[in-house]
């Protein structure tokens, strides 16, 4: 019972990102040619929220429900941060979606949508194939 | 009740979709992220003795609920909340794509790239294909997307997460102004 909440907060997550048009591919267009301050408006809202958010949770020193310390560790900065940064946004601009925006929109009707997907699953398996090949 | 099927404000999404971070953190200690559920999918479909996927998939179960959430999120936006057909993109923005061959401006995708038939055109197989694959392998060398890095690194004021950002602001830069140009006409 305790794990379906979390299929209630994806829900969430979905209908906000399908109504305010980020999974949008025109809306990605707009964004990478500086067109709009839409995409972000929405981003820069997210993040600054999200941090005062993670301020409050320390200042209140707040646990987490099942009493457990809340995380605040941080991803250790390997070079993939940089060269996998910039190969998963040359993805980003051409599909015009992340993977948040790729579930969203198979749910919202656009079955094509299932082929990106497919694909960037056959890109994760080939990553996890040559991992200890690549420079981090 | 007509402003729930009308688009919603950039800052009403703003702060909705920063709410996931804590909601996340305060429910059960998990830090918000989404494309990690694609490395899950692999381990729990392919048998495989690959190191990257030899883990209890099932612990992250979590994850793949949300993302299973995402999806059905999508369709009651689509199919119950109910949107207008176009997206109002600004002016200029589909001045520059109709140049680039697209006409068709109606939904959230350009249906005339991405379809089955697209899947014969190079503009079809570059966008769907190569770019959904860059998606799945450069979101695991990141270790992040949008989510992880961008809203949930940044929002704990990580560097590293910064830098990832701007490397995916860099590369969508470069693939839209001088590689979609070569690509689409």
């Amino acid at each position: 019972m305790k794990q379906l909440a979390y299929l209630l907060f994806g829900i969430f997550f979905g209908i906000v990102i399908y109504k305010t048009e980020v999974i949008s591919w025109f809306r990605i267009q707009e964004m990478f040619r500086f067109q709009s301050f839409h995409m972000y408006g929405v981003l820069g809202v997210a993040v600054v929220s999200g941090a005062l958010w993670v301020q409050l949770i320390k200042r209140l020193q707040l646990k987490s429900a099942d009493g457990s310390k809340i995380d605040f560790s941080q991803k250790p900065f390997t070079k993939g941060h940089i060269i996998g940064g910039l190969m998963f946004g040359f993805g980003w601009a051409m599909t015009g979606a992340c993977p948040g925006p790729l579930y969203a929109l198979i749910g919202s009707g656009y079955l094509i949508v299932g082929l990106i997907i497919l694909s960037a699953l056959a890109g994760v398996f080939i990553y996890g194939v040559l991992k200890s090949r690549l420079p981090h | 009740m007509e402003f729930i099927s009308q688009p919603w404000s950039w800052y009403v999404g703003g702060i909705l979709i920063g709410l996931m971070v804590p909601l996340l953190l305060l429910y059960g200690n998990k830090q918000f992220g989404i494309s990690s559920s694609m490395r899950h999918v692999c381990a729990a479909v392919l048998p495989t003795k690959i190191e990257f996927f030899n883990y209890n998939w099932r612990e992250h179960q979590w994850n793949l609920l949300l993302v299973g959430g995402i999806v059905l999120g999508g369709f009651i936006g689509a199919k119950v909340i109910g949107h207008p057909e176009s997206i109002a993109i600004s002016e200029s923005t589909r001045t520059d794509l109709s140049q680039l061959g697209i006409t068709d401006f109606t939904g959230y995708i350009p249906r005339e790239i991405f379809s089955i038939e697209g899947l014969l055109t190079l503009p079809g197989i570059m966008l769907m294909l190569v770019g959904g694959f860059l998606i799945g392998f450069g979101t695991r060398y990141a270790n992040g997307c949008t989510s992880g890095h961008s809203i949930t690194g940044m929002a704990l004021l990580s560097w590293g997460s910064l830098v990832a950002t701007i490397s995916f602001m860099l590369g969508g830069i470069f693939i839209t102004h001088l590689v979609l140009p070569l690509i689409l006409k």
